[in-house]
Formats: structure tokens, C-alpha cells, sequence
């Protein structure tokens, strides 16, 4: 008491000073409390959300991989026994015909990822020059064409590829227009590297090529994309670049015009450019696009669900996992294997993060 | 020097010309699946079977679109009902995603609250979360909160996401922090700010969230696979995914299933076309930011 007096009559000026950051900062105070209230009050909805229908889940399902649990009963209740890294085993090491699916599922899928993943890419960039010209009439329609594809449902797309591919299908007519004859799409399960070495006389497998790795023969492993997997592939390919293409074109908006012009004053031809000037300013966004397309082929699903439910060349691990959760009830055998395409891509983008930053 | 300025010019004509004859090569590939679908669904059956790739239905019939829309004695397969529930579904997640995503969107961009960087690392973290994996987690916990094949249980789960908050967070932090601090000046409070103050400057930004949302539910196929059983929660894809297998006793009725795939396409075709600028600018924000 006696204090404040004193100071209050001995320096008036810095005291009005004092008081009034100090109410500034009472104020602050109470707005950060407020808004401290207020902001969990705000994110609270959206995060309950994600934490009891994504996160929680999440933890529970590895859980899951960890047990014997079939789908039916309460997993965290004495039904579901632990069974430790069994499901695990039986995916990778122990010589079962569950290790024999999945890893031709993996060979099935690496193929898929193999073929879309350039052609995804390298048809976008193609579009997006062919958008990206200057003298260029029409072109918001051929954008708009190109894009299309992307933002239609999955399952009706496939459908109509379904149809058109069947064996009498409208692709195997255009075909018998130009004196080819078109394969029953779907039903084949040919390999496609197979039937080139076939063309070449090698039809069956030579001596080396009955080793069994991971309970599939060496020469199963280079079997190539099944021809019903082509269908896919090109459906897929078909689907995303568009969206891809967008992404290219708003890279080569960023592209600066002077730099453009000053190749072109040195004296570099169009496809110079495009290699020495274009290609390298858009490494970054080739990049993304690179690690999006891997990301997004190795879960391959819907279509396969749709189109190649019994044919073993289609199966994917995505697919494989669906199927031994939901159809054969084995949850904690499916678990385990999606978690393991979890760590394959968490492994995938890591590699490709640090491959191309160095290139960059 | 006259000769080569001719040459030149001659060589750009070819090029231009190559251009557009390859640009209309890939929109015809692109755009021609459409086409023949449209008109496969105004086929009859051995018509498309026999001439899939004709343009011209012969005969023309309506039957397809008939029993699409209910307007036939087989009722066999209840297109109206998929219709009904993708609309209703689609609808509800996209109010959710749209409401919810932007309280957690602001809240993460503008105001301070003890835990924000943690729940920001969280939100970032399930947005690397692959779709895939989450099939069995998703099924697990509609089973343990009895929501399983019900409307809350297809709603509920997806009616928020990380994407979104992400997106509208990043619209939130282009807003000059100087109107929040005259709207408070001036009494308001936290919410008042948020709803009357910084929501109408984030209008694109709900625009695309909401055409996203609504585009995102209504393609949704594989959380609907494993939410539902019963034919009754059917959605246009799930519905349409059954109806291709056999499982509903039809067969391959190419037609048909050509026109309910159509349908299945119209009304996202149609929010494309009507916001297709922003549909593809935002597309090529997403790139920029990436």
C-alpha cells in the first residue's frame, strides 16, 4: 500500500506507462485465455473425429495384425487370441500358400506401378505442352477433354472399360479395322513379357527359371503385366493423366517468359528447349508427380475389385487384403498385410524424397 | 535469307499443324468412352452386344432409362433408392466436411491455444495415412460403436478430414490478421469474428472445399464397401459394383449398366462443367503449394 503511494507521487508519468502495458498485458491475457478456450473448442470436432473414427482405429487394427481376430466378435474382448508375429510369418517367411498369393499379388501390383507410373507421367507432361502453346485455339476444350476422366467415379469408369474391352468388345472391332486380332482382354493372364520371349521361341521356362522365390517361380516373376492387367494399367493411365497434366501446366506458367526468350535468341531449337530449359525447371513438379503416382498405383483397388475379382494376375495387395479380411474372415492375417503395403510405401517415398532431391 | 524465313515458316506450319491433329487424337481417346457409353445406353442388349462400337442405337429404346428411373415393371434393381442414398450421404458429409473442416482450419491458423502445434503435427501425420490401410480400422470401429451398416456409420466417419483442414487452413492464413484485430477492437467475439468477419473472405476457398467434398463422397466406393451390407444402404457405386458382378441376378445387361454408370457420372460431370474454372484452378494451386 504504502509503496504504490510512494511511487505514485514520486514518478507519475512512467507509472500511467506501467500501468497501462501492464493492463495490455492483463488483456492479452485474457484474450489468449479466450482464445485458448476457444481454439480447442474450434478443432475439438474435427480432431474427435479423426482421433475415434482414424487414429485410434489405426492403432487398434495393428493390434489386430497381432492376433488371430475373424471379424466377428468384440477383437479387444478374450475371443481374439494374441498369436504374436504369426500373421507376419505367414506373409513373409513360412511357405504357405497365403506367402505364395501375396508375393505374386506384390508382383502383380509392381508391374502395374512399373508401366503407370512413366506412362502417367510422361503423357501428362506431353498434354501439357500440347495445352501449354501459345498460338493455341481451343484451349480450354482439350483441357477440359483431358481432365475428364479424372474427376469421374472409379467404378463407373471401369465399368464402361469393362465393356469395351470384353472380347467382342468396341476396342477389339477398331482392332479388326486395321487386320489385328485383339485378345480377350480380361480373360487373358498371359504375361506380357512371356509373350514377347514367345515371339522369340522361348515358350516355356528354361532350367534356371523353376527356382521358386518366395513360393513363385523365377520365371513367374518376370512374367510382365498380364494382358487383363494392361486393361487396368491403361484404364489408370487413362484416368490420372489429366490431373497430372494440370499440375505440369501450372509448372510451366511459373516458367519465367525472359528465360524462354533468351534460349531462343541463343539460338536453341524447340526440342532444345524443351530438354535443356523446360525439362530441368520442371523437376520438382516431375518429382511430385512422380511420388504421387507411386503412391496412388500401389493401392490399386476399386478397379480390381471390379474387374479381375478371379483372375490371380489382377489380384493387388490392396485387393488381397479386402479379401482375406472381409471374404475369408482371417482380419488379423489382412491387417498384417496392410500394414506391410504401409511400410513398402512409407519405404517408396522416402527413397524417391531423397533420389530426386539430389537430382533436383 | 528470304529462303529461310519461308522454310521457317513453312516448318512452323507443319508443327502447328501436328499440334492440333495430336491434340484431337487424344480428345477423341479422351472424350470417346463417354460417347459410347451414351450410346450403348440407348441400346438393346443384343444390339450392344453385336455392334459395340456403333454410335447409332438401332433400334432406339428407352428401356434401360425406363428401369433406371423406376418407370418399369421390373424393379428388380432399386436405382432410385442408390440415387437417393448417394444424394443424402454426399450431401450430409459434404455440410460436415465444409463446417467442421473450417472451425479446425481457423482455429489451427489463427488462434492460440495451448496444443496447436501438436494437433497440427496430428492432422499432418493422417494425411499421409494411404487409403488403403484404413479398410479395416474403419470397419473395426463401426462395428465396436454399433454403427455398422447405418447412415450415421457412412456418414460419420468421413464427415471430416485432413486434407480439408489443411486446405482451409492455408485460406485462413491469407487473411490480413489487421481485420481480426478492428473486429475486436470493436467487441467482437472470438466466434462473431470467425463467422461475420473472416468466413466471407475465405469464399473461394468453401467453394473448392465444398466441390471437393461433394465430388470426394459421391465417387466414395470403398468405405461404403465396408461400412454396409444390407442392399437398402446400396449408393450409386456400391449399388453398381453389385449389379456388374451378377450378384443381383442381371447378368451383363450392357445397357444398363452403361446408363446407371452414366448417371452415376452426370452430377459430378455437371459441377464440372458449372465450376470447372475453379475445379482446374485449384488443381494447379495444389501444385504450386506442392
Amino acid at each position: 500500500m504504502t509503496t504504490s503511494t510512494a511511487t505514485t507521487i514520486d514518478v507519475p508519468p512512467t507509472e500511467s506507462d506501467r500501468q497501462k502495458r501492464r493492463r495490455l498485458i492483463r488483456e492479452q491475457r485474457k484474450l489468449n485465455g479466450r482464445q485458448g478456450i476457444a481454439g480447442w473448442l474450434f478443432v475439438s470436432p474435427a480432431l474427435i473425429g479423426l482421433l475415434v473414427f482414424l487414429i485410434i482405429p489405426i492403432i487398434v487394427a495393428l493390434y489386430i495384425s497381432f492376433t488371430n481376430w475373424n471379424g466377428a466378435s468384440n477383437p479387444l474382448g478374450g475371443s481374439a487370441k494374441w498369436i504374436g508375429l504369426d500373421n507376419y510369418k505367414k506373409l513373409l517367411t513360412s511357405d504357405s500358400l497365403t506367402r505364395t498369393n501375396f508375393f505374386r499379388s506384390v508382383r502383380n501390383n509392381f508391374y502395374f506401378v512399373l508401366f503407370v507410373v512413366p506412362a502417367q507421367t510422361l503423357l501428362a507432361l506431353l498434354l501439357a505442352v500440347l495445352v501449354h502453346q501459345k498460338a493455341l485455339k481451343g484451349r480450354g476444350f482439350y483441357r477440359t477433354a483431358f481432365y475428364f476422366p479424372s474427376v469421374t467415379s472409379s467404378i463407373a469408369i471401369t465399368l464402361v472399360f469393362i465393356f469395351l474391352f470384353q472380347g467382342t468388345g468396341a476396342v477389339n472391332k477398331l482392332l479388326d479395322l486395321v487386320g489385328v486380332k485383339g485378345p480377350n482382354w480380361l480373360q487373358d493372364q498371359r504375361g506380357l513379357f512371356h509373350q514377347i520371349l514367345r515371339i522369340f521361341g522361348v515358350d516355356s521356362s528354361p532350367g534356371w527359371g523353376k527356382h521358386t522365390v518366395m513360393g513363385l517361380h523365377l520365371w513367374d516373376w518376370l512374367s510382365g503385366p498380364s494382358t487383363s492387367m494392361c486393361v487396368i494399367i491403361i484404364l489408370a493411365v487413362w484416368t490420372t493423366s489429366g490431373t497430372f497434366m494440370l499440375m505440369f501446366l501450372a509448372a510451366l506458367q511459373n516458367i519465367p517468359e525472359d528465360v524462354m526468350e533468351a534460349s531462343q535468341i541463343d539460338g536453341a531449337t524447340t526440342r532444345q528447349r524443351f530438354w535443356r530449359v523446360t525439362v530441368p525447371m520442371l523437376r520438382p513438379t516431375i518429382a511430385f508427380v512422380i511420388m504421387l503416382g507411386t503412391i496412388g498405383t500401389w493401392q490399386v483397388f476399386d478397379q480390381i475389385l471390379l474387374a479381375g475379382k478371379t483372375n490371380p494376375t489382377m489380384s493387388t495387395p490392396a485387393y488381397l487384403t479386402y479379401q482375406l479380411s472381409f471374404q475369408n474372415s482371417a482380419f488379423g492375417t489382412g491387417a498384417a498385410m496392410a500394414f506391410l503395403l504401409f511400410m513398402l510405401i512409407i519405404v517408396l517415398t522416402v527413397i524417391q524424397r531423397r533420389f530426386l532431391k539430389e537430382k533436383v | 535469307m528470304g529462303d529461310t524465313t519461308t522454310a521457317e515458316a513453312a516448318r512452323q506450319q507443319r508443327r502447328r499443324r501436328l499440334a492440333y491433329g495430336a491434340l484431337t487424337l487424344f480428345a477423341l481417346l479422351y472424350l470417346g468412352p463417354f460417347i459410347i457409353q451414351l450410346a450403348t445406353s440407348f441400346k438393346t442388349d443384343p444390339d450392344a452386344a453385336t455392334h459395340p462400337l456403333s454410335l447409332w442405337p438401332n433400334p432406339f429404346t428407352m428401356r434401360s432409362w425406363k428401369r433406371i428411373f423406376g418407370f418399369s415393371s421390373d424393379s428388380s434393381v432399386d436405382f432410385v433408392r442408390w440415387l437417393f442414398n448417394s444424394t443424402l450421404v454426399a450431401v450430409c458429409i459434404t455440410v460436415g466436411r465444409v463446417s467442421l473442416d473450417s472451425l479446425a482450419g481457423y482455429a489451427l491458423a489463427r488462434l492460440k491455444f495451448p496444443g496447436r502445434k501438436l494437433v497440427f503435427g496430428l492432422v499432418l501425420a493422417t494425411l499421409a495415412v494411404p487409403g488403403v490401410v484404413l479398410l479395416i480400422p474403419r470397419f473395426l470401429v463401426l462395428k465396436q460403436l454399433s454403427l455398422f451398416d447405418s447412415y450415421p456409420g457412412m456418414i460419420l466417419p468421413i464427415a471430416m478430414d485432413a486434407t480439408g483442414i489443411f486446405l482451409m487452413r492455408q485460406f485462413f492464413l491469407q487473411v490480413p490478421e489487421s481485420l481480426e484485430e478492428a473486429a475486436r477492437m470493436d467487441g467482437a467475439g472470438v466466434f462473431t469474428t470467425f463467422w461475420r468477419v473472416v468466413m466471407p473472405l475465405v469464399r473461394p476457398g468453401l467453394i473448392t472445399l465444398t466441390i471437393l467434398s461433394f465430388q470426394g463422397s459421391w465417387n466414395e466406393f470403398s468405405f461404403f464397401l465396408v461400412s454396409t451390407i444390407s442392399p437398402k444402404y446400396y449408393t450409386l457405386t456400391t449399388g453398381l459394383a453389385n449389379l456388374s458382378s451378377g450378384s443381383l441376378g442381371s447378368g451383363t445387361q450392357y445397357p444398363l449398366n452403361m446408363g446407371a454408370a452414366l448417371l452415376t457420372t452426370l452430377p459430378v460431370a455437371v459441377l464440372f462443367f458449372a465450376f470447372q474454372r475453379r475445379f482446374v484452378g485449384n488443381q494447379m494451386a495444389g501444385a504450386v503449394k506442392g
